[in-house]
């Protein structure tokens, strides 16, 4: 069985290299290149490696309904391995050698901003399906993930709110790099627009991967003495294990201290044991357990290819927000390509905007005319027992993104592209 | 038997007819019927909390609001609603009878808010609970509550209560509540009865008392503010020692998590002179040793799942020292006193684990549960909590310390160790085997490793990554704490745990970092041979 395992990922890899050395050698030309960029080894690969498997499923789902323009999709799929620098070298390599139509990959922020320049420079085409902190806007990218404005400021409202249980002092809590300071930089500014002071907001970062939690609990329940608080969390890949594992422990329950995540979901939630956690909030775009039938055949599509292709943990498989925006990414650009009856990327950029898709999270959702960003519907969770999420809020339709936050000075009139 | 019945009987009446009393209107409380938990299913938020509010004040209620509070209350499609623990067989609390649970029921879900109303539910049918511990916690979590029309409640369970320390917490809930009284005396009182307790939860409300607004103070006695002020006093007092008692706690079990990260290679390293870059991979194959016996538990041993821990000390120990040997035996031992190529070959030993154990396992993290007596905490001085996995963990640090110490200091083996450590060519011409103790002593190290791969899974993560956030601490304590000196990596476990944590409440977590590793720069410039140098002939 291991062996079988073993056998097989070793011919995987060297059909990748053969692959990799021979550009030209089956790619006839009733194929499109699709590139896949998202690490598989690292630290990242915990969040990725789903999204590259969610991105392969779809491509076959497209293939066995005829494939794009009569065409096959070929899947190339890279390892950027959470290096960042290496995230831009392989980018090169999709685009320049193996002539990708469309890449899509990458999940920090960080490595987001290292293959820009490459996609820029060779007109290339990214989807990125992670909810982000915005204050971006390129020609060559679509994000099908979430602007602060679709996630971030929808779930302080809620916090705020009677039903959020009224916070008025907040704990902005994060992973010290760009994501969550410009967050919070954002947060920050709406907090202020509502009234709460500084001193009512205190703001704490830990380096990558940080796992002693102690005293930022201790100083949160400090925090809490001085009136109703709630934790709002940017805390980014496994980090959150610990975190909430100490929250547990020092008994500071969700109705005591909420704390609302940005960064966690389903899968996250696969590695902690959940009792101690029930009530604690996430906010995102969609949830497994939104109930409608798209999110019903993709929640079984998920389940039936992870126990087909043997992945890890099969038995357990979650489906979480990028997984959905990445889903909806392949078969937007599907449904451009065949619009604009090219791959060509200016003409495929100029058939995206208006593209509209039956998504799981329960609506038709669109990509925008112009800002390249997604209108989504936004839903806030509250932890179950079970590491699902229960819905106890959600917008009444998909609203449309805000890359350029309206609460950083200096970005009124930035909206369009 | 039957006199505690009579008994039970009795306390109910008595408990009727005291409800009963102060409201006349209301002569009997209502008991749970369908009409009451309607709202729970259909209503809105507000209808839901009204409801909810309601079923504390019925008796009998507690069960159906204690499964509403546990996700075990379904509506059925004629409307009623049903209490079921398993989602097959359903009770209907109105009745009593036992039934199936009808198709097409739906689970009731509920928010934080409605949570926090059926906990004050809750507390306010249990503060006549039987159980003397159930009184208790009511009664603390009544503390919480800022609702005056408790307060008759309260004096009823005041009159009522026999217990000591009930009263006593009764007493506090009141406080709380009077401190709303028309009466001053009433509130110097109360502000005097919360400023005894030192409890932090209640100095927003005592701060509230000494503020002033718009010119006036919101308290208008100044001797209740007077005493407000020094209540105040006095908590901030009890918070500082509080935070000073934690720090210490919060820096022996860092200090604990890096001492049994370390302890290994203490012996690698600092005894053998082996660079071992792959010691951070066997922690994580420790840590996975305990999934996997975890996994078998659960699977074969279900009963037994609280103590898979106490079966994967052992298991851990024995896989990740063979593991050791092995590459002791097949790598390490060609390389001895040639620390560069060690240090490459064992950088690419702990790449190769890394992914054998993520084609094993899968990339993603694996998920380790605390047994249930490691979960949770004691709270100590009224607010802090010392978390039972930590404590354990700085018990079996101390405790694996001992065994070293016993094994380097009174075993043959330990002899060995020490003399080829002296002396690698006197103790091979008088006769040590040195070849085999070598193996023996790395597999000693790496066992410790995978004792310290168990307790780390029980506070983080178990993932193909775990060893890459230890190596760097591991060595960073080693050489601090001097090379080949297990007194010295105690010393310096605990004292870079206990650093870390003084300043990180300043510095943050970030800066904390930053500070430790600058002045170990600065240490070690100082003193190269670490916090204890070894002295005499035998440095060579």
């Amino acid at each position: 069985m291991k062996r079988r395992l073993a056998l097989k990922q070793l011919t995987a890899a060297s059909l990748l290299a053969l692959s990799g050395w021979m550009p030209h050698a089956h790619a006839a030309e009733d194929t499109i290149k699709v590139g896949i960029l998202h690490s598989l080894s690292g630290t990242m690969a915990i969040s990725e490696t789903s999204l590259k498997d969610v991105a392969l499923m779809t491509i076959d789902e497209i293939n066995a309904q005829g494939g794009v323009m009569g065409k096959k999709l070929e899947p190339v799929v890279v390892d950027p391995a959470s290096n960042w620098p290496l995230f831009a070298e392989k980018a090169r390599q999709l685009l320049s050698q193996d002539k990708v139509a469309v890449v899509f990959g990458c999940w920090t922020s960080v490595s987001r901003k290292s293959v820009l320049p490459v996609f820029k420079e060779l007109n290339g085409l990214l989807f990125y399906p992670v909810q982000y902190e915005g204050e971006e806007l390129e020609k060559n990218v679509f994000y099908t993930g979430a602007a602060p404005n679709q996630q971030a400021i929808p779930a302080v409202e809620y916090l705020m709110s009677e039903d959020g249980g009224g916070a008025k002092r907040f704990v902005l809590l994060g992973t010290d790099y760009v994501y969550p300071r410009t967050t919070n930089k954002i947060l920050r500014a709406f907090l202020h627009s509502k009234g709460v002071k500084d001193e009512d907001i205190q703001e704490v970062y830990t380096p990558f991967g940080h796992a002693d939690y102690q005293t930022i609990v201790a100083n949160i329940k400090k925090f809490a003495t001085g009136g109703k608080t709630a934790v709002i969390s940017t805390i980014n890949g496994d980090s959150n294990v610990p975190f909430y594992k100490e929250l547990g422990n020092a008994g500071l329950k969700a109705t005591d201290v909420p704390v609302v995540a940005f960064s966690v979901g389903e899968e996250e939630l696969r590695g902690v044991d959940t009792k101690p956690l029930v009530g604690h909030l996430a906010a995102w775009n969609y949830f497994e357990s939104i109930k409608n039938p798209a999110n019903a055949a993709f929640i079984k599509k998920w389940k039936d290819y992870a126990r087909a292709k043997n992945l890890p943990n099969a038995s357990t498989a979650v489906t979480n927000d990028p997984m959905e925006a990445t889903y909806i990414g392949i078969h937007m650009w599907k449904q451009a390509v065949e619009q604009a009856k090219s791959t060509d990327v200016d003409k495929v950029i100029a058939a995206m905007g208006g593209q509209k898709f039956n998504a799981p999270d329960g609506f038709t959702v669109e990509m925008d005319k112009t800002n390249h960003h997604l209108h989504k519907p936004v839903y806030i969770g509250e932890i179950k027992p079970d590491g699902q999420f229960n819905i106890v809020w959600k917008t009444k339709g998909p609203i449309r993104a805000q890359p350029w936050s309206p609460y950083i000075p200096g970005n009124e009139g930035k909206q369009g592209l | 038997m039957r006199i505690a019945a009579i008994a039970v009987t009795l306390r109910h009446l008595l408990l009727a007819w005291l409800l009963a009393m102060p409201a006349l209107a209301s002569a009997a409380a209502p008991r749970v019927d369908q009409a009451m938990l309607a709202p729970l299913a259909a209503g809105d938020t507000q209808a839901r909390l009204d409801a909810i509010a309601a079923l504390g004040a019925a008796p009998g209620a507690e069960t159906v609001l204690q499964a509403l509070g546990g996700d075990q209350l379904y509506a059925a499609p004629d409307g009623r609603v049903l209490i079921s623990e398993d989602g097959i067989l359903a009770l209907d609390p109105a009745t009593g009878r036992q039934e199936s649970l009808p198709p097409g029921s739906e689970g009731l879900s509920i928010n934080n808010r409605l949570r926090r109303a059926i906990e004050a539910a809750l507390a306010t049918t249990r503060l006549f609970s039987d159980d003397a511990a159930q009184r208790l916690a009511a009664a603390r979590r009544l503390q919480q509550s800022g609702d005056p029309s408790r307060l008759p409640l309260l004096d009823r369970a005041l009159a009522a209560e026999r217990n000591e320390e009930v009263r006593a917490a009764l007493e506090i809930a009141q406080a709380n509540l009077e401190l709303k009284s028309e009466d001053a005396a009433v509130r110097r009182h109360a502000v005097e009865l919360l400023g005894k307790t030192g409890n932090a939860a209640f100095r927003s409300t005592l701060a509230a008392l000494t503020a002033q607004r718009d010119g006036a103070y919101a308290e208008p006695d100044p001797g209740v503010r007077e005493a407000a002020a020094a209540a105040l006093r006095r908590i901030d007092r009890h918070l500082a020692t509080i935070e000073w008692a934690g720090n210490l706690f919060y820096g022996a079990s860092l200090g604990s998590i890096l001492l049994l990260a370390a302890l290994g290679l203490a012996i690698t390293f600092g005894l053998m002179g082996v660079i071992n870059m792959a010691h951070g991979e066997l922690l994580m194959i420790g840590a996975y040793v305990t999934y996997v016996v975890q996994t078998l538990f659960r699977a074969w041993l279900p009963g037994w799942l609280d103590w898979y821990v106490a079966a994967a000390l052992p298991a851990a120990f024995v896989v990740t020292a063979l593991v050791g040997m092995a590459l002791e035996r097949t790598v390490i031992r060609w390389l001895y006193g040639r620390p560069l190529e060690t240090l490459l070959a064992t950088w690419g030993i702990s790449l190769i684990l890394m992914q054998a154990v993520r084609s094993l396992f899968g990339a993603q993290n694996v998920e380790v549960g605390n047994p249930s007596w490691m979960s949770g905490g004691i709270t100590v001085l009224g607010g802090l909590v010392l978390s039972y996995n930590r404590l354990v963990i700085i018990g079996f640090a101390l405790f694996v310390v001992f065994l070293v110490w016993v094994l380097l200091n009174h075993t043959r083996l330990g002899l060995f160790v020490r003399a080829i450590t002296q002396n690698r060519r006197m103790a091979d011409c008088v006769g040590v085997p040195t070849g085999r103790v070598d193996m023996l002593a790395f597999g000693l190290g790496s066992g410790i490793a995978g004792l310290a791969g168990v307790a780390l899974s029980q506070l983080g993560n178990v993932g193909p990554d775990l060893g890459r956030g230890y190596i760097v601490d591991s060595f960073m304590v080693v050489v601090l704490g001097g090379v080949g000196q297990l007194a010295g990596t105690v010393i310096a476990a605990l004292g870079l745990g206990g650093i870390n944590k003084f300043l990180e409440p300043y510095a943050g977590a970030v800066m904390a970092k930053i500070t430790i590793l600058a002045l170990i720069v600065l240490f070690v410039q100082k003193r190269p041979q670490g916090l204890f140098a070894p002295r005499g002939r035998s440095v060579e």
